[in-house]
């Protein structure tokens, strides 16, 4: 049955797809091969030591974090931990950053990272923070890139598969999220079948612009659709933000079918300005919610959590001129404003034409009222009101775009597996390329900013069967590389990422690679157990928890002998590494304990918690190569039976015993 | 002294003065593993490191081969350097003053004695430092010592190791040269005073 339905529905998309491009299906060598010109690996080549031009933050997807690559050379940099824990550094793991992963729901160490945002200063990237959503359980992470460190997380109370977000203001005054589910607000016990009735949405507004002081500024009560993906205006736009929306038809079940009947669904228009002055006007309600709001000081190398019980809410209704609707054919996906704010672009995954709004003409109906209807006091305009125009025939499921700076956009098309390349103002497609294959999103570097970089352009690609080495049933994403500095498009190189990348934001190097940490001063760290002396370290006993001051350099620690440990104690190794040069990690792991290793940066202080559970002799160790005396970097611990009363004794060296 | 080897001798005694805003020596370390380096810089008064960490980090890298850690505080010639250079100071300016030939000439070998003295005890360090080694260090290399250069460039196992005149160190070459200087003059200068006279 399965198999026959699916035979038909690609002989239909394969119709389709010939019908759109004029009668010309792509032959099934064109599919095959990458048709990659001679010059393409100079084009990619870095020779070994020298640096890439741009770095790429890849969403992790369902892994919940965030990697980093090198373009051109498409060379992985760093797996940063976002919303899972990390076994090889202590990421979630340890006291200092469990608080990290706290939500309403508990400790939660798992998420699904879908769109980096890299804060802006005037609409350009300004190279100071990463954002990045969780998905699963609404939460907003930012990524200091000093350090390429998760520094804070809030959660967002009152959403559901936080999916456009965190999208950001052109100065990072605020970063966004709406909710993909629309579910009870506040939640409660109700019948699925009460859908449309009893469901909402809701569309957050949180306060960006300073590290440690995120806060939800406000939420506006919105339909009760599914939000999909947003992007804030720039210029002339700046002070609206742009949601897409599917499931107008308010369906609660088998939405494949029930979710895919409209002929247009909605783009929301945000007005966040109109949203601040109804804030000082009073035109909110203060809504109880409980939510997490957990950051991590780099000077203390430890994270708090905050819990907050309640949140500005906006009824539309109560706040005119706040919300608007724009029709939009058919499940918008991608929603992009061009780089001079004017033109809104939207992605129909399901609609043969992509829609381009235009913002002057939006103001002008918004002025003119020259609405349709309204939904639950936010105003529908008129489609014709708003438009621009239709790219006609782009190509299959156009999902997401981006802008090069010279008048051209590129949308990435997930069915017919390509990038097309449009002149936005006169409406013509004037390029396409294949990705290999179902491309979802697409990255030019800096274009979702006022000046896109416009030489580079990634897809990221969902589908990668045949074109690796095959490693079983599951194969990595891919990452496909084009040069878009001439008329044509030319694919010139090909990687695999990590996780099931959504979007991806690319910098200049150089806005980033003078400002990287390489150490923790010693001098500023105030870690309540932090040890900056090995004349200071030290074991306190405090009834049943044995705190371990303890201190590592190249190549030893100090102490490196403990005895007088109990089963039934809970040891703390509060281990600080006294080393001030950069790429000398150390790292610390005792034999049966149950949880990671600890991996400790220079000038850092770290915990690992241990439980032993039966007398004896335990080794712990240095994990990090670190010196040509990294394996005598060693010690042991003795645990004695509990109730015993072997005296607390620790040393490196010579013995010396607790006074 | 004409008034020429006067200005040079006064001039060459400010431009010391100088040395106590600039590094006199630097000694440069580089391995495959340290490609950025770590510099050490010898002023009048004090050592310091290329960066914040670098002193710490060479003695880090000392432990393994038994040198002694590198302690500014407790090298005597620092807190003597000082007074030294400001005797040379007062000392050439006040020749330069009563411009007596016999003082400049005093200057000069006072200054060139000194300058032989200095190199021979920064010699007397570093052979300490490379040979008095820790018999308990972890890496021992039969009849290796880790004595610095006195000037240039000596592989010493992993580290390329380098030791030169810094900035300051210049500027007291050339304030020794204008000393020399001072004195080619004060010499052509008599001779042809001799000359004129001589009756023609």
């Amino acid at each position: 049955m399965l198999g026959k339905k699916k035979v038909l529905l690609g002989g239909l998309s394969a119709l389709v797809v010939g019908s759109l491009l004029a009668g010309c299906p792509p032959k099934k060598e064109a599919l095959k091969t990458s048709a990659v010109g001679t010059d393409a690996a100079s084009k990619v080549y870095v020779p070994p030591g020298k640096h890439d031009e741009f770095y790429v933050f890849f969403s992790g997807g369902f892994n919940g974090q965030v990697t980093v690559y090198g373009i051109p050379s498409g060379r992985i940099l760093k797996v940063i931990k976002v919303f899972s824990v990390d076994p090889e550094t202590g990421y979630g793991f340890t006291p200092e950053t469990r608080p990290m992963l706290m939500t309403s729901h508990g400790f939660i160490p798992w998420d699904d990272t879908h769109h980096p945002w890299l804060s802006q200063t005037n609409g350009e990237h300004d190279g100071r923070w990463l954002f990045i959503n969780a998905n699963n359980t609404p939460r907003i992470a930012r990524i200091d890139l000093t350090t390429f460190e998760t520094t804070e997380i809030i959660e967002i109370p009152n959403s559901a598969g936080n999916h456009p977000s965190p999208y950001g203001t052109e100065n990072t005054e605020y970063v966004v999220a709406g909710t993909r589910f629309s579910v009870p607000v506040p939640q409660k016990d109700v019948p699925i079948d009460s859908y449309a009735q009893n469901f909402k949405g809701t569309i957050s507004f949180i306060k960006a612009n300073e590290p440690g002081k995120m806060d939800v500024a406000f939420q506006i009560l919105m339909p009760g659709f599914n939000y999909d993906l947003a992007r804030c205006g720039r210029g002339p736009s700046h002070g609206w933000c742009f949601f897409t929306s599917y499931n107008t038809e308010q369906a609660h079940t088998l939405l494949e079918i029930n979710a895919s009947k409209n002929d247009k669904d909605y783009i929301a228009a945000i007005n966040w300005k109109r949203a601040e002055e109804c804030l000082s006007q009073g035109r909110f309600q203060e809504v109880p919610a409980v939510y997490y709001h957990n950051y991590y000081d780099e000077k203390k190398h430890m994270a708090v959590s905050e819990v907050k019980k309640s949140v500005k809410m906006i009824n539309p209704k109560d706040c005119p001129g706040v919300a608007y609707l724009l029709p939009t054919p058919k499940s918008p996906h991608g929603v992009d404003v061009s780089d001079d704010g004017e033109y809104i672009v939207g992605g129909g995954k399901l609609a043969t034409v992509i829609p381009i709004h235009s913002f002057s003409k939006m103001l002008k109906a918004i002025e003119q009222k020259a609405f349709e209807k309204e939904i639950d006091g936010v105003p529908v305009l008129k489609y014709d009101a708003v438009l621009h125009c239709e790219v006609e025939k782009p190509c299959l499921g156009p999902l997401h775009t981006e802008f090069d700076g010279k008048g051209f956009a590129y949308t990435s098309c997930f069915v017919s597996s390509e990038v097309v390349k449009y002149d936005y103002k006169g409406c013509k497609v004037v390029d396409r390329v294949p990705t290999y294959y179902s491309v979802g999103h697409l990255l030019i570097p800096g274009g979702d900013t006022k000046k896109p970089y416009g030489k580079y352009l990634v897809a990221m690609n969902k589908i990668t069967k045949d074109r690796q080495l095959p490693v079983g049933p599951e194969l990595l994403q891919s990452a496909q590389l084009y040069d878009i500095s001439g008329e044509k498009m030319q694919l010139i190189h090909e990687f695999f990422t990590i996780g099931e990348p959504h979007y991806a934001q690319a910098i200049p190097a150089d806005k980033i690679k003078d400002k990287i940490k390489k150490i923790y001063p010693l001098a500023e760290n105030e870690h309540p157990y932090a040890v900056k002396a090995e004349k200071d370290a030290r074991v306190e006993r405090k009834g049943n928890e044995v705190h371990v001051y303890m201190t590592m350099i190249r190549s030893h620690f100090v102490p490196d002998n403990i005895e007088g440990i109990r089963v039934g104690d809970t040891v703390y190794f509060h281990v600080t590494n006294l080393e001030q040069d950069w790429d000398i990690p150390h790292g610390f792991a005792v034999k049966g304990s149950e949880e990671a290793e600890i991996l400790v940066m220079p000038g850092q202080t770290k915990t690992l918690v241990w439980k032993p559970k039966a007398p004896g002799v335990y080794p712990f160790y240095c994990t990090d190569f670190c010196s040509a005396l990294h394996q005598e970097m060693q010690g042991y611990v003795r645990v004695s039976p509990a109730g015993s009363n072997v005296p607390l004794r620790y040393y490196t060296g010579t013995p010396t015993t607790q006074k | 002294m004409n008034i020429l080897s006067r200005g040079l001798l006064a001039l060459a005694s400010l431009l010391l003065i100088l040395t106590y805003f600039l590094p006199l020596w630097r000694i440069e370390l580089v391995a495959p593993q340290y490609p950025e380096g770590l510099r050490m810089f010898i002023w009048v008064n004090r050592i310091t490191g290329g960066t914040e960490f670098d002193l710490y980090n060479i003695n880090l890298l000392n432990h393994y081969i038994g040198m002694k850690p590198i302690e500014p505080e407790a090298i005597p010639e620092l807190k003597i350097l000082p007074f030294i250079i400001g005797f040379l100071i007062a000392f050439g300016l006040l020749s330069a003053i009563l411009g007596k030939r016999v003082l400049l000439y005093a200057w000069v070998i006072t200054f060139v004695l000194l300058g032989v003295a200095g190199l021979a005890d920064f010699y007397k360090w570093g052979y300490d430092y490379g040979h008095n080694l820790n018999p308990n260090a972890p890496i021992k290399i039969p009849g290796l010592a880790y004595q610095p250069p006195l000037i240039g460039t000596k592989q010493l196992l992993n580290m390329l190791a380098s030791s030169f005149p810094d900035v300051g160190g210049y500027i007291a070459v050339v304030s020794l040269f204008l000393g020399f200087l001072a004195i080619a003059i004060d010499l052509r200068f008599s001779e042809t005073g001799k000359a004129e006279v001589k009756p023609a």
